[in-house]
């Protein structure tokens, strides 16, 4: 029999280098896969093509950029939920609300020229994800219903609204019946930061709110309140902490997040709205949140590296006709092992005969 | 034979730490023995080489004259050696006799065996209705089931681990008679506690335990409870007693308060009344499982109540949690300390944050100083004695003791106007409890109020002066104690379920 057994000091060296040692189990089961499927090709050129070319040119580089903001946006608010027990899993679907809603503003301001209108959408951003997710807010505090259902099943409700929209109201009037928005007016554009890309102004906000998160978790009643209610609730109750507002806190802010990152795709990279805003950036910033263990400095660097699994996914679809999925088993693979290391951190193993 | 059981020179270590240093006992026949120490001292991990659950690194043992070594509990319990613990191992969807069957080996359960039992229980003064089922007795016939079971094994040694700590004065002495018949029919017995009156009522002969080390084996009627006491934590105890009773106006006060709980298992609250004066330390007696859980959540305000059934300084507390009432001056500590008054994860500093009353400067709109915290923590760690490397510790690596004296000393350094407080010194030493109990006497001398809650009646005898009993959810008005007060006690703590 298998047991595991709490060990009684954790290594800090471990628990710094387990990231590594995640990626790195990663990165010889992934040869193991190449070697198995690939016929003609080098898998050591597909690992470079992978992991190194996107660092090594400046296009890539601003991809790599441009995919972690969002991601970064996301997994902040989800670490949150995730630090009080609050399991919101329907991040893409708060990301969705939020895109229709930022970008309705934005195209309902289509002739108007105003510093005020990228702000605007914004907060309706905002707004729209916080929206969203207070369905799963109110029915888990009114009714005991669990928040993973009802945000993992308002995702597809989400994704089909903004198909809804695209056919009807939103749609271009002169796209020749194309389910696309028209594109956004310089007005309601982020503004790039990295000339010649399409790295925009999100990539900063997004930094700016990991900072913000890190102060607010750290030193913070409410940050306080959070990590308590998730780690022993009955605690949080003799703190005077109320459980419902908790619930509420958590879901508003991840889903005011997503939703940010939502209008932040739309007028960013996509400069409209069009049905690929979906890209499931909702679902990937769990993992993100999960390799950076919910710590907001983390989370940029773990956003970063799913980033380039994302960036390097793309690139060996394209060179060496591999499928899209690959991207997905990597980013699996990663948080497997992840996990894996941080339970063994934890827990050593230990062996025995069963008496009888 | 002289002895039944020799025990010599025991040593155990776990790691650098020698949880018995060189011990030897002897039990003589038909004796009943004890072993005293406080928590940590070694008398489990002795037990539990007597009990053949650990093998002891050095020294040996000798049963009925012959060398001693058993291999696990099994081998012991074949040799004669039984043993009822403090948690008792029962099913509580069963019956008496078929708990009792299940313990056994080699027996089947027919009218011959419930015979059996009924005999047993008259012989021995057991009272049990081998029928009942378990999940309906009192915790005291749970016992005695316990007892009945080790008894049908024909022991020659009994090992009696804390076996008052759950009992009313009426069940305890009803137990000793039993232990006194037990012992005079030839089975001697190891008796476990650190309740030095009754050590003294009727164990022939004491070991006290201190750090692993022997102190002393001796005769407890020679020496006084103090001087036991003192043997058993190694330095002097300060006796209590309030220098200044000086009780004022009413302050807190609850009027028929009623709760139905949620929990399937929970006991509801029924028209509970009292009132508390500043200056004045009350509390209230009980077995647990009463209501004390559910009373507690109340008075914390982690649940609200319906107007005017709690009132502090004049005022409707109902519907304020217990943020809102430690505005007031209303402080708490829960029985549970893990999980409950402390978050076992999170570092002592990070504790002080679950009890914040507004001038304590912790935080100033809702961000946290961490340097007063810091400050306030060190206070708390070296005004109560807590020993912990640093304020930075996890609640859960703190042993119970230190980890109580913390929670005891954040409320205290707010100089609560009222402190309520559960089973202050439960699971704690007999040194801190007694810091304990000296620092609650000094906060009701400078005029605040107590309520105690607790299931140990000598604590509550020794501090309260207004003594009420909780019983199936219901308080009783307060026990005049001029007037055989203990046997009152005794009498609502039972309630009606014998």
């Amino acid at each position: 029999m298998i047991r595991l057994i709490p060990r009684v000091e954790n290594s800090n060296a471990m628990i710094l280098l387990s990231p590594l040692l995640a990626l790195t189990l990663t990165a010889i089961t992934a040869y193991f896969i190449f070697v198995s499927i690939l016929v003609d090709i080098q898998v050591s050129s597909v690992f470079y093509t992978l992991f190194l070319e996107p660092l090594n040119d400046s296009y890539y580089l601003s991809e790599i950029l441009v995919k972690a903001a969002p991601l970064m946006i996301i997994a902040l608010g989800l670490s949150i939920g995730f630090r009080a027990g609050v399991w919101n899993i329907g991040a893409e679907g708060q990301y969705v609300i939020g895109g229709i809603a930022g970008s309705a503003v934005g195209l309902y301001f289509y002739d108007v020229e105003g510093f005020w209108i990228l702000p605007l959408m914004a907060i309706a951003g905002i707004l729209g994800g916080m929206f969203y997710a207070s369905i799963a807010a109110f029915l888990k505090t009114k009714y005991q219903v669990n928040e993973i259902l009802v945000t993992l099943m308002l995702t597809y409700v989400a994704v089909l609204f903004l198909s809804a929209m695209l056919q009807g109201p939103l749609r271009n009037p002169s796209g020749f019946n194309f389910p696309e928005s028209r594109i956004f007016h310089d007005s309601a554009l982020l503004p790039i930061i990295w000339e010649g890309t399409r790295v925009h102004v999100g990539f900063i906000v997004a930094i700016i709110l990991s900072i913000v998160a890190w102060f607010g978790i750290k030193r913070h009643i409410l940050g306080m309140q959070i990590k308590i209610t998730g780690s022993a609730p009955r605690a949080a109750k003799f703190a005077g902490f109320d459980d419902n507002k908790t619930v509420w806190y958590a879901l508003l802010i991840s889903g005011g997040l997503a939703g940010l990152a939502g209008v932040f795709e739309a007028a960013g990279p996509a400069g409209q709205l069009t049905p690929g805003l979906p890209q499931f950036y909702g679902f990937t910033a769990i993992i993100v949140a999960f390799l950076a263990r919910l710590h907001p400095i983390g989370i940029i660097f773990s956003a970063l590296l799913i980033a380039l699994t994302y960036v390097g996914g793309e690139n060996v679809q394209i060179d060496y006709d591999l499928p899209k999925s690959i991207t997905q088993i990597f980013q699996g693979m990663l948080l497997f092992y992840f996990l894996a290391c941080d339970i063994l951190i934890k827990y050593k193993v230990v062996l025995f005969k069963t008496i009888r | 034979m002289k002895y039944q059981l020799e025990i010599n020179n025991i040593t155990k270590s776990y790691g650098d730490l020698k949880a018995n240093d060189d011990v030897s006992l002897n039990i003589k026949p038909s004796n009943i023995h004890a072993l005293l120490g406080e928590n940590g001292a070694g008398k489990s991990t002795l037990v539990k080489v007597i009990y053949g659950s650990l093998m002891p690194d050095r020294g040996e043992m000798k049963w009925l004259g012959k060398p001693y070594s058993p291999k696990n509990p099994f081998d012991a319990r074949e040799q004669g050696i039984a043993m009822v613990f403090q948690h008792f191992s029962l099913f509580e969807s069963l019956t008496v006799e078929e708990n009792i069957v299940l313990g056994l080996d080699g027996v089947r359960l027919d009218e011959n065996f419930t015979e059996q039992i009924i005999e047993y229980s008259k012989q021995y003064g057991l009272d049990i209705n081998p029928h009942q089922v378990v999940g309906d007795l009192s915790v005291g016939a749970r016992q005695r089931v316990e007892i009945i079971r080790c008894l049908m094994q024909n022991p020659k040694l009994l090992i009696m681990d804390e076996p008052t700590s759950v009992l009313t004065p009426q069940e305890v002495s009803d137990l000793f008679i039993t232990l006194r018949k037990l012992a005079d029919g030839g089975c001697s017995i190891l008796y476990i506690s650190h309740k030095l009156e009754e050590v003294r009522q009727i164990c022939s002969e004491a070991t006290i335990l201190r750090d692993g080390k022997l102190i002393e084996n001796c005769i407890p009627q020679d020496h006084s409870q103090q001087e036991l006491a003192e043997m058993m934590i190694g330095k002097k105890l300060i006796q209590l007693a309030r220098s200044n009773i000086n009780t004022g106006e009413n302050i807190f006060s609850i009027s028929n308060l009623s709760q139905k709980s949620d929990d399937m298992f929970g006991v509801d609250l029924k028209n509970i009344s009292l009132s508390v004066m500043k200056g004045s330390i009350v509390g209230i007696a009980g077995v647990a499982g009463n209501g004390q859980d559910e009373l507690m959540e109340l008075l914390i305000g982690e649940i609200t109540s319906p107007p005017g059934t709690l009132s502090f300084k004049g005022g409707d507390i109902g519907n304020l949690n217990s943020h809102e009432r430690r505005q007031l001056s209303m402080f708490f500590i829960p029985e549970e300390r893990l999980g409950h008054g402390a978050v076992p994860d999170m570092g002592l500093n990070e504790n002080m944050l679950l009890s914040r009353p507004q001038k304590s400067q912790m935080t100033s709109y809702g961000v946290i100083d961490w340097g007063n915290v810091e400050k306030l923590t060190q206070k708390v760690i070296s005004d109560f004695d807590v020993q912990t490397p640093s304020s930075r510790m996890l609640a859960k690596s703190l042993s119970g003791g230190n980890l109580q004296k913390f929670m005891v000393g954040r409320e205290l350094i707010q100089n609560p106007d009222l402190l309520i407080v559960a089973q202050p010194t439960w699971g704690v030493d007999a040194g801190s409890a007694n810091n304990i109990h000296q620092a609650l006497i000094a906060l009701a001398d400078k005029g605040s109020a107590i309520l105690i809650i607790s299931q140990d009646l000598d604590e509550i005898l020794s501090l309260c002066e207004q003594i009420h009993v909780l019983s199936e959810g219901s308080l009783s008005a307060a026990v005049d104690m001029n007037e055989n007060g203990l046997e009152t006690i005794s009498q609502l703590m039972v309630g009606s379920k014998d």
